[in-house]
């Protein structure tokens, strides 16, 4: 009977909107609208706080919402709420795996209570393991696992019914860089497979890697989404950065720029480093051909474009950091 | 009426249903069930008390109040373990309470209330691992008599059916402090909680002395109390094998303690789930 209605939401894993949770006085999610496409990743992106676990929360049917409402394929959360089950995996951001149990018992727990068979169970188990390199390791007490182990068997927990959406809250947070790559790989791995993804993250970068559309989330609001591509283009053009060899020669160097390039150079805090905006990059062949000429020497040159960084202190009028210097923007998405 | 895009990888189910039958909880119940049992096989330390607590208890209770109550401690054994056996074994189902309290505050839950798996079970499965203790403390209790010197009078037949009745009673207690376990904020308050009612509904029964001996006014509540209807119909049936009325008062006082509990308790879960 619903299914016209079901058929137009074939393609919409995720439907929110004005999605909002109160707890005491506080709106830790304001009025949320979310659309994710089946087949994608989709990245919600926030500082602490910002309301992004109580949003996947309620998605996941693990909180009722005070308002709005959403659909997972068509599903509504509420009144649907065992079907939505039925339909998606969810990974916590704390590892949701019973720390008293070994790898393979909570994944044999988890297959049984999904309804397989007890052999069924077990070769599943096995499988995940393998697949997520657990196998060394699946006897021992989850309580000698380290957290990238943690995280890997949470996902696989997570897989056992091969849902169709996953929920990864925070995937990487607190895992070191070769794991959080590590991970970065299987959620790839799973969208080839046909699964549709809805990741949290606070790092800028891990959205700018994964997803291919964000929301960006501040507050208890979607602040903007689209592409990565499209959400730096919104806060601007490349920049140029110049660094020259002799500290003395800062100030002509800077005259060449503003004069050869048309815009406003800056100078930096470091001595040396001039950075312009960059919008015709036919320019810095000139640039450079007038640099020469006048006889000053370059010790760097590069070109930067806008980080995610950029674009979340531009849209929230507030980083998640305070961004000294362009050279940390890598590291600060990591810290 | 499946959305294509969602049911082409919902391998594992058949069809997508917004309820879960009575066969499914109780096969998720089951499962719970086994997952308690895996727990207490990977930390056999968290028995300490069911093995303990039979052992000292027994000990204790018989040299102390033996002589005084009963002239000698070999006579009093038969009034005695009965008396230890309700309590022990009554006192342990307060862990039932203390662990889902724990247990439901892991992220481990979390993922238990994200699957499609009936909303009872995690509930039901503790309460039914839980019966295991109950059956260790039970057997413990009887062994330690046995080897102070009770014969019970009964035969083993009647000892095991005290026993059973003993463990079901405890089960149905257990819906008590599984509840204060759902609503409680922490482990701690749900031991502080439960010991507040337990103490008084063991200590004051028939359990440990004759209730002659006992104000009169308190001689009411302990002919009221539960506690020693269970205590007497174990007495009764371990020293002479019969069934007494005691025994139809206690499981109806047990029923009870179910109808009221288990829905409260299952209600507590839901809204938090």
């Amino acid at each position: 009977m619903k299914e016209s209605k079901r058929r137009s939401a074939e393609s919409w894993a995720v439907e929110a909107r004005g999605l909002v949770k109160t707890f005491g006085g506080n709106r830790a999610v304001d009025g949320v609208d979310l659309q994710v496409r089946a087949g994608t990743i989709y990245s919600v992106l926030g500082p602490n706080g910002a309301g992004k676990t109580t949003t996947i929360r309620m998605l996941a049917t693990l909180l009722r919402p005070d308002a709005g409402e959403a659909r997972i394929f068509g599903y509504d959360v509420r009144r649907e709420a065992q079907i939505v089950r039925q339909l998606i995996g969810v990974t916590g951001q704390y590892a949701s795996v019973d720390e008293s149990l070994s790898a393979t018992e909570n994944l044999v727990v988890f297959s049984r209570l999904l309804g397989l068979g007890r052999a069924e169970a077990r070769r599943k188990s096995e499988a995940l393991l393998e697949e997520f390199g657990l196998t060394e390791a699946a006897k021992r007490p989850l309580k000698h696992f380290s957290g990238g182990m943690r995280r890997r068997l949470d996902l696989a927990a997570s897989l056992i019914a091969q849902p169709p959406l996953i929920f990864l809250d925070e995937p990487t947070t607190g895992l070191d860089p070769r794991t959080r790559a590590q991970m970065w790989d299987t959620i790839r791995r799973l969208v080839k497979t046909g699964s549709t993804v809805l990741l949290t993250t606070q790092y800028l970068d891990e959205a700018d890697q994964l997803a291919d559309r964000i929301a960006v989330i501040d507050r208890g609001r979607v602040v903007a989404e689209g592409t990565a591509d499209e959400l730096k283009a919104s806060v601007g053009r490349s920049s140029l950065h110049l660094r020259v060899e002799s500290s003395q020669d800062v100030d002509g160097a800077r005259r060449l720029v503003e004069h050869t390039l048309g815009v406003k150079a800056t100078l930096s805090a470091e001595a040396g480093k001039i950075t312009a905006p960059m919008s015709d990059a036919d320019k810095v062949t000139d640039l450079l051909i007038a640099l020469r000429a006048a006889g000053i020497h370059l010790s760097e040159i590069s070109v930067q474009k806008p980080t995610l960084d950029e674009v979340f202190l531009t849209i929230t009028g507030r980083g998640a950091q305070p961004t000294a210097s362009g050279e940390n923007e890598r590291e600060e998405a990591l810290a | 009426m499946n959305p294509s895009s969602a049911s082409a990888y919902s391998t594992a189910q058949a069809r997508l249903r917004n309820r879960p039958g009575f066969v499914q909880t109780l096969r998720n119940s089951l499962t719970m069930a086994y997952r308690g049992l895996l727990k207490i096989r990977h930390t056999p330390e968290q028995l300490f008390d069911v093995t303990l607590q039979p052992i000292l208890f027994t000990l204790m209770f018989t040299y102390i109040f033996g002589g005084a109550i009963s002239g000698d401690v070999h006579s009093y054994l038969p009034v005695i373990i009965p008396g230890i056996l309700v309590q022990t074994v009554i006192s342990t189902s307060i862990v039932t309470g203390v662990q889902l309290r724990e247990d439901m505050d892991k992220g481990v839950f979390d993922r238990f209330r994200s699957l499609p798996i009936a909303r009872i079970a995690p509930l039901a499965g503790a309460l039914f691992a839980d019966t295991v203790r109950y059956v260790i403390a039970t057997v413990l209790t009887f062994c330690m008599g046995y080897l102070m010197g009770f014969r019970p009078e009964g035969g083993i037949g009647s000892v095991a059916v005290a026993g059973v009745l003993v463990i079901a009673c405890s089960w149905c207690v257990s819906w008590i402090f599984a509840f204060f376990g759902v609503i409680a904020r922490s482990a701690s308050s749900v031991q502080g909680i439960s010991m507040i009612i337990l103490f008084p509904l063991t200590f004051l029964s028939n359990a440990f002395v004759p209730v002659e001996t006992m104000p009169k006014w308190l001689q009411w509540f302990v002919n009221v109390n539960p506690i020693s209807h269970l205590v007497s119909a174990v007495r009764e049936l371990v020293n002479a094998g019969s069934f007494g009325q005691d025994v139809a008062i206690s499981l109806a006082g047990a029923a009870v303690i179910v109808a009221v509990f288990a829905p409260l308790t299952v209600k507590a879960y839901m809204r938090k789930a």
